[in-house]
């Protein structure tokens, strides 16, 4: 089951800073287990970052992203409140979609 | 971006979360992950796939990475673009065994700098390929691997 | 002693590469690694995952652990990880986190004290423990405040007192003490620093930042599994779960550590 992400989207003036942190196993295929047997290739494909449901990022990521992803991106024109919505797809068909709101900085 | 695919994405999250989902794994993709360009194993192979046999050096591409990284499964890598109108950032580890490892496209708004922690397999050259107004320019940096620590 | 110095300093030397750097000094090229990972944490996944597990009923009494008493009262979460370990009247015992997390287990929400054990320490790659994500929200509830064990009851000192000796005792095979490879700043073994313990602002570090997420394991790890690991490395017996031993390095280490901010999670390599 996917596991939820952790988003954080602070307004710096106009830009909004995105931090994402997600949970993946990022399987390059190529690992073998304690039994000595391949672990499948098991990895986020694919991302999608919209900003009030306009995409902002459209990645396309290989099985060389690191286990448990980090994504940090800059969105222009935002403001507190903003909708910022990700979306991850991996090689299996397995999605995670999770949202936050743009927070105005402390 | 593809309109077709963007209704696929759109509605791929509440297929799949019924667990059997309407479209096979790999489907929704086919026209949008780029495998032979992920699949190369050259530099050379993997730009052209990216459809940038030319690169121009640029010194508004700022690579921030650590000198060292004291682990080659988690190294943290920011690519930050000057370049106006920039349209997609990519970043290609090139002593991996397929070395493009993102490439990340930016509209409406988000800015041409992205975040992401790789693998990198030994001390590599790490280059960032920038498409802005169509052109493909580039800026490298090496990343030296350790393992660290004993025991 | 100084045979033993020596062969640490030599397999130390034989193991990095040309350039050599102080810990902490401005030149430090691993610094900026370090910094851009522990901006983003995944640690604070965990954070998340156990403050969900903490109020969920569970178990076979389906209880949540709102109940559990970290020796604030009931469901005092708030400056309670600052205080341990410490003594618990109610089971008669000088109890850190971890142990005092595994009788609320048992006692409110009826799991086996064996099976808790058993899947305490996750491995490397999985999703976690429940323990880990518990222990991690339990301490993050006690973040910005100081470290403040105190050793009143007689049962707190003596455990501080069989911990400074464990600390220092020579022991198994490779003759060593916790002290010979973290009693000394600026040392380090291929590229890992030791952090020296006796050194008041290094141990507060320490303290400060367990529970840490660990890169390398990709999950989140606690200070029962770090020492467990430092008696593997050692080449000692096995450290046993929330051991008498355990407890008594934990009480010294975190008695030493008095003043630290608690800051988790931390991020280590």
């Amino acid at each position: 089951m996917a596991e939820p992400m952790k988003i954080r989207a602070t307004l710096q003036v106009d830009t909004a800073d995105v931090r994402i942190l997600m949970q993946h196993p990022m399987e390059t295929g190529q690992r073998k287990d304690a039994k000595g047997e391949i672990v499948p290739m098991h990895f986020i494909q694919n991302v999608v970052i919209t900003h009030n449901g306009k995409t902002v990022l459209d990645a396309q990521w290989s099985q060389a992203i690191s286990r448990n992803p980090f994504l940090g991106l800059r969105v222009k024109g935002a403001r507190a409140g903003d909708r910022i919505s990700v979306t991850w797809t991996d090689n299996k068909g397995d999605t995670r979609t999770d949202e936050v709101a743009v927070a105005a900085p402390s | 971006m593809n309109q077709l695919r963007r209704t696929l994405l759109k509605f791929s999250g509440a297929a799949l979360a019924v667990g059997t989902g309407l479209l096979k794994a790999g489907e929704v993709f086919a026209a949008a992950w780029n495998k032979p360009a992920f699949e190369s194993k050259a530099v050379a192979d993997a730009l052209k796939n990216l459809g940038a046999p030319n690169l121009i050096e640029s010194k508004d591409i700022i690579i921030t990475a650590p000198d060292i990284a004291e682990n080659g499964a988690v190294v943290p890598i920011a690519v930050t673009s000057k370049i106006p109108n920039t349209q997609s950032i990519s970043i290609i580890a090139e002593k991996n065994p397929f070395p493009l490892t993102s490439t990340h496209d930016v509209a409406n708004g988000g800015e041409g700098y992205v975040s992401i922690r790789l693998k990198i397999g030994e001390t590599s050259n790490v280059r960032a390929v920038v498409k802005a107004d169509g052109k493909f320019y580039t800026a490298v940096k090496e990343v030296k691997i350790t393992i660290g620590g004993c025991g | 002693m100084s045979g033993i110095r020596s062969s640490i300093a030599v397999i130390a030397l034989a193991c990095v590469s040309a350039v050599a750097f102080a810990q902490g000094s401005s030149a430090d090229p691993l610094a900026v690694g370090r910094q851009m990972l522990a901006e983003d944490n995944p640690g604070e996944l965990w954070v998340d995952k156990g403050k969900n597990l903490f109020y969920e009923m569970r178990g076979p009494k389906k209880a949540s652990l709102e109940q559990c008493d970290f020796g604030l009262g009931p469901g005092k979460l708030e400056g309670a990880t600052t205080r341990l370990p410490r003594y618990f009247p109610d089971t008669d015992k000088v109890q850190d986190l971890e142990s005092r997390l595994l009788t609320c287990m048992v006692q409110l929400q009826g799991f086996k004290r064996e099976d808790i054990v058993r899947r305490a320490i996750s491995p490397a790659g999985s999703s976690g423990s429940d323990v880990e994500a518990l222990a991690i929200y339990i301490t993050s509830r006690s973040n910005g405040m100081k470290m403040n064990v105190s050793l009143s009851h007689q049962k707190e000192y003596d455990m501080y007192k069989a911990g400074e000796y464990l600390f220092y005792r020579r022991s198994g095979q490779t003759d060593f003490a916790c002290v010979q490879c973290h009693g000394e700043s600026n040392k380090r073994i291929r590229l890992q620093d030791l952090v020296n313990m006796t050194d008041k602002k290094q141990i507060q570090e320490v303290v400060s930042t367990w529970p840490a997420y660990r890169g390398a394991h990709y999950v989140v790890r606690t200070m029962q599994w770090r020492l467990y690991d430092c008696f593997w490395q050692m080449r000692l017996p096995e450290l046993n779960y929330v051991s008498d031993a355990s407890i008594a390095l934990t009480t010294y280490l975190h008695y030493q550590g008095n003043g630290a901010v608690i800051q988790v999670p931390g991020f280590k390599r």
